[in-house]
């Protein structure tokens, strides 16, 4: 088979739809396209038995109960429903909040409105590696503490944190803890009782299922846990979530997650394999480096610093033919660089050198072969147009040097 | 965003790319931007001596596709131009031509400022004042 261009891995931004969710969602465009809340005809009962069958493939795949899945329409939704709601709902508990500076910004700009409402919120730091400090955030926890909200992995860098290990602090101090599972749930085993999840946001297009569908896991016994709805209107959803259900993408959805419960196995040995591939022959690259705990990281991420090159200009030389993220923002908007990067620690110049390739069930050997020469003769050819990297291989040490900064 | 061709032009086939002698009394360098803001460019002129034409240009720089290709084109540029008409190079040209959208304006700054430090460390090396500049509107 011959390699087909542009080649897509820069799957932790979106995943393509597996061709079996999109064959189980077309039925419920067409004939099948009834209100799941219609109780008084056979439109709305197929609908509402496919949302329920659907709940129930979402429910397996974190261990969860299906009545403790709330649909939403996306990991945004469920990070601002569960944080936003938590805090409306346990009000009289206490108003203090404890997150990490390295979390999606559907959970920073959540926590920034919650102060501007009078709120509290500790944001905390993460070691080099990516992994909070555990004695850290045990002792943030203060007696107006109502929620730990905490991602599972990484967006950027794909580092695990040790949820178990989070959630013992937290029942330790009666305190809730949500997490923005997103990239882990159906990449990793995620299991909301073993883990010890109150909350977790997640969403079906990371997972080989269609954009604008997520959900919002919220357990319903020990605690049992509520949270207050952000959207008024028909009371869907168990109340938390108003809004005529997207029958079809929920459908897609539940075939998603049968899928990734199903095949995680197979997949995560793929994906691992061939990311294993890629960040080996990259690494062989001088001053290369990876971004993040190389084993507490999830099967399909690689986060690699090219020393002396700038990630935007790295990925002009190869971003026709193939797609991957760079932690680089060159913009007189912002000419910050990723801070995720910088929360690990990392100089700017690093940061700005980074590029992310997220693999995924589709990825071939022949793709990360292309890949890895792309790559490799782009940062060369990049580093012999580099006044740094000349600098470097003179001997210079650039902390030295007095730049202008603008 | 979609780079303009010229620019692609530029990033693929750069002009000029190279080192020329600092040690040199007709050679100037500008050395602009910082890691830290994800560009720094290195600008050189060789200037003869007798008649004030800059009669070779070379860079190198760090940065994205456009900030690669606005020194690029700035050393085209500068080739047989004397310093006195370098000095005229305005960043808005260099949009103009690359086609830069907004956000991208302060690479072109980035290659007029490297102009004007290389210019003066010339004039600084044989004996001139260094001249003094406005401060660059983006930044």
């Amino acid at each position: 088979m011959s390699l087909q261009l542009p080649i897509y891995l820069d799957n932790n931004a979106t995943t393509p739809c597996d061709p079996r969710v999109v064959d189980a969602m077309v039925p419920f465009f067409t004939q099948n396209f009834g209100n799941s809340a219609s109780r008084n005809h056979p439109f709305g009962w197929v609908a509402e038995e496919a949302v329920d069958y659907a709940r129930e493939q979402v429910a397996k795949l974190i261990g969860a109960d299906p009545k403790e899945i709330i649909f939403t329409s996306g990991a945004t939704e469920g990070d601002n429903l569960g944080i936003k709601g938590v805090f409306e709902m346990y009000a009289s508990k206490g108003n203090h909040i404890i997150t990490a500076n390295t979390e999606h910004k559907a959970v920073l700009d959540t926590c920034k409105h919650i102060e501007k409402l009078g709120g509290e919120v500790t944001y905390l730091d993460v070691k080099e590696d990516g992994l909070i400090d555990l004695a850290e955030l045990e002792a943030a926890i203060k007696p107006n503490t109502i929620l730990i909200a905490l991602m599972y992995a990484n967006n950027e860098i794909g580092v695990i944190q040790p949820m178990q290990e989070v959630s013992k602090i937290a029942r330790k101090h009666g305190v809730l803890l949500f997490s923005d599972a997103t990239q882990a749930i159906g990449k990793i085993p995620v299991d909301v009782n073993k883990d010890g999840l109150d909350l977790a946001a997640f969403t079906a297009h990371k997972m080989y299922g269609p954009k604008g569908v997520g959900a919002l896991y919220v357990r319903r016994k020990n605690p049992r846990v509520k949270v207050t709805a952000q959207m008024d209107g028909g009371g869907h959803e168990r109340g938390m979530r108003s809004g005529t259900l997207n029958v079809a993408g929920i459908v897609g959805f539940g075939k998603a997650a049968e899928l990734c419960r199903l095949e995680m196995e197979q997949d995560a040995a793929h994906t691992s394999r061939l990311r294993d591939k890629l960040e080996n022959a990259l690494l062989e690259i001088e001053e290369a480096y990876v971004n993040g705990h190389k084993e507490h990281r999830l099967p399909h991420v690689s986060n690699i610093s090219f020393k002396y090159v700038e990630g935007e200009g790295l990925m002009m030389g190869f971003n026709k033919n193939i797609a991957v993220s760079s932690g680089s923002a060159c913009t007189s908007a912002s000419l910050e660089p990723s801070y995720v990067l910088k929360a690990l620690g990392l100089g700017d110049d690093l940061a700005h050198s980074s590029l992310r390739f997220g693999l995924s069930r589709f990825t071939t050997e022949e793709q990360i072969d292309y890949t890895i020469e792309s790559v490799r003769s782009t940062v060369l050819k990049l580093r012999e147009m580099s006044p740094l990297w000349e600098m470097y291989k003179d001997g210079i040490d650039l902390e030295t040097i007095e730049w202008a900064h603008h | 965003m979609a780079y303009s061709e010229k620019v692609i032009d530029h990033y693929q086939n750069p002009k000029n790319v190279g080192t020329l002698d600092k040690g040199k009394k007709n050679v100037g360098t500008g050395l602009v931007g910082a890691p830290e803001c994800g560009d720094v460019m290195r600008l050189q002129i060789e200037v003869d001596d007798a008649t004030g034409v800059i009669t070779d240009a070379k860079f190198k720089t760090f940065g994205c596709g456009s900030a690669i290709a606005s020194s690029s084109l700035a050393t085209e540029w500068l080739k047989g131009k004397n310093v006195e008409e370098a000095l005229k190079i305005d960043n808005m040209e260099i949009v103009e031509e690359l086609n830069l959208p907004p956000v991208k304006i302060h690479c072109s700054v980035l290659a007029e400022d490297a102009i004007k430090a290389a210019i003066n460390d010339y004039r600084v090396k044989n004996g001139l004042e260094a001249i003094k500049f406005e401060e660059s509107l983006v930044h």
